[in-house]
């Protein structure tokens, strides 16, 4: 089944999506990888305030069968986390790049966005 | 070592299962998601492909008696036509496997024993055989290899079998149709001209059936019951939702619940061992468990607040010690909430018993419950 990858954001080789928008970048996953978790029952989330290393594992997404890792996509300190997600895990696969959101960043280097896939590389990865 | 395919492989692929190694075995843990295709069991009806598992047929003079020190549970109860739930149990009383026992006909009996056991139980049976006085009256032979199995569950399970077999049953209980069979009943009916086995039992807690026959008659019956099905709601469902309906209702799965260092009477399940009959593998040391008191007893647990579900082999915590592991466990999709089975001291087995269970190294607050979990809306 193909799934969306927007144009706007740049994707991590572990699914995770970054939308940066001045200075502070909004992370959650892929819609690919909300398919392949299907019903999401639980997402674990870090607390505000907690930096994080680009490539450390911060989350945790359980579907009935799984629990998945996230890891982060960049540097910086946690300034929010979705409160919604508690009640309602399911927003990650319904709109897996809006509600579905799990936590916003400070970025400390913006130039780390680089080293992550464009949309069309992402894409050429989920459907290689 | 490659992995073994069921005659259902190419079916399950055409409708897009995920297909996992399950026990050496390719087998669809989901198709279009766990929750849906459990939630479709309970309120509709749905196919399993479960000819993974084994088929023993034992028959001959001495194969009442044989079965009968080979199993927990009373065979000279079933008439034929009739299966019972029962253990093979080793000399400590620890569990070799859980079974089903059918009786076909006078000196004809068929176990449909576990997929991940087959050749340990083959390998029991066959040194028991050997010791046993009477082996020249038992023919023991492993028809796994030759059939197949699979299972329609859920409310509307009944209709569907009636429109599969135009009746009546060609075995001993000559019911007219399936539906005429009672729990734990079975019948022999004819798909087209192909012998069919349908016996009225099932892994689910729901209304349900198992259909036993040899590979070949497999395909065509699940892609006759997927037709006749849609009128009936009928989806496929994976092994993910199998493990979901039965921790529901709080079956053992081998290996979980039940291994070779466990009995049934510390599993919970001492009702299908009749420690009243003469003897058999392991009657002594179950008879001391039930009389002392087993040292550890299966809890069914609930988590009460917000939490991850809770899996297998995650620690169970009271009074800030721990005081066991569970064996099972999942997000329940009927309640919604977090549900599990595990082995903890006698003292804290009693319902309503607080717990806590450990998920990534925090601690979250869970109830014991009487079992099922899961219990059916009246």
């Amino acid at each position: 089944m193909s799934s969306k990858v927007p144009e706007d954001l740049r994707f991590a080789e572990s699914h995770e999506w970054l939308r940066i928008e001045d200075g502070i970048g909004t992370v959650g996953i892929s819609d690919h990888a909300q398919q392949e978790l299907t019903d999401i029952v639980f997402v674990e989330l870090p607390e505000v305030g907690r930096q994080l290393a680009a490539g450390e594992a911060c989350a945790v997404v359980e579907s009935v069968k799984t629990a998945s890792d996230i890891y982060s996509p960049a540097s910086g300190e946690i300034t929010a986390v979705n409160p919604d997600l508690d009640a309602d895990p399911a927003n990650v696969n319904t709109d897996a790049y809006g509600a579905g959101w799990f936590f916003k960043l400070k970025l400390s280097d913006e130039s780390e966005a680089e080293k992550l896939k464009s949309p069309a590389d992402y894409k050429a990865q989920i459907e290689g | 070592m490659s992995l073994k395919r069921t005659p259902l492989f190419t079916s399950h692929q055409q409708a897009g299962a995920r297909i996992v190694d399950f026990g050496g075995w390719e087998m669809p843990v989901q198709y279009t998601g766990i929750v849906a295709e459990h939630k479709c069991v309970r309120e509709a009806v749905g196919i399993f492909d479960i000819s993974h598992m084994g088929e023993v047929r034992i028959a001959g003079a001495a194969a009442k008696t044989f079965l009968n020190h080979l199993l927990t549970n009373d065979i000279e109860k079933l008439f034929p036509g009739q299966g019972q739930y029962t253990i093979m149990c080793n000399e400590t009383g620890g569990a070799v496997d859980d079974l089903y026992a059918y009786r076909i006909d006078a000196m004809e009996y068929l176990l449909v024993i576990n997929a991940s056991r087959i050749d340990e139980d083959m390998a029991w049976m066959e040194k028991q055989l050997k010791a046993f006085p009477q082996a020249d009256q038992v023919k023991l032979e492993n028809l796994s290899d030759q059939m197949g199995a699979v299972a329609i569950q859920g409310p509307n399970s009944a209709a569907l079998l009636d429109q599969l077999f135009q009746g009546p049953s060609i075995a001993e209980t000559h019911p007219d149709r399936p539906s005429e069979l009672e729990k734990n009943e079975l019948g022999k009916f004819l798909l087209s001209t192909d012998e069919v086995i349908v016996s009225r039992t099932g892994y689910t807690g729901e209304d349900g059936f198992e259909v036993v026959a040899a590979n070949d008659v497999i395909v065509p019956f699940w892609e006759k019951a997927l037709a006749l099905g849609v009128a009936h709601g009928l989806q496929p469902i994976g092994l993910g939702a199998r493990d979901t309906l039965r921790t529901e209702m709080c079956y053992p799965l081998y290996g979980h619940e039940l291994d070779e260092s466990t009995s049934p009477i510390e599993a919970g399940i001492g009702f299908f061992v009749a420690l009243d009959k003469e003897c058999f593998n392991g009657k002594e040391a179950m008879a001391q468990q039930k009389a002392e008191g087993p040292t550890k007893k299966l809890i069914a647990f609930k988590m009460t607040g917000k939490s991850a579900p809770p899996r297998p082999h995650y620690p169970i915590y009271a009074g800030g010690e721990k005081i066991g592991e569970t064996t099972s466990g999942t997000l329940s999709p009927s309640l919604n909430n977090g549900v599990g089975l595990g082995f903890v001291p006698p003292e804290f087995a009693k319902a309503d018993t607080e717990i806590e269970i450990e998920i990534r190294n925090r601690r979250f607050p869970a109830v014991t419950v009487r079992k099922p979990i899961y219990k059916k809306p009246s």
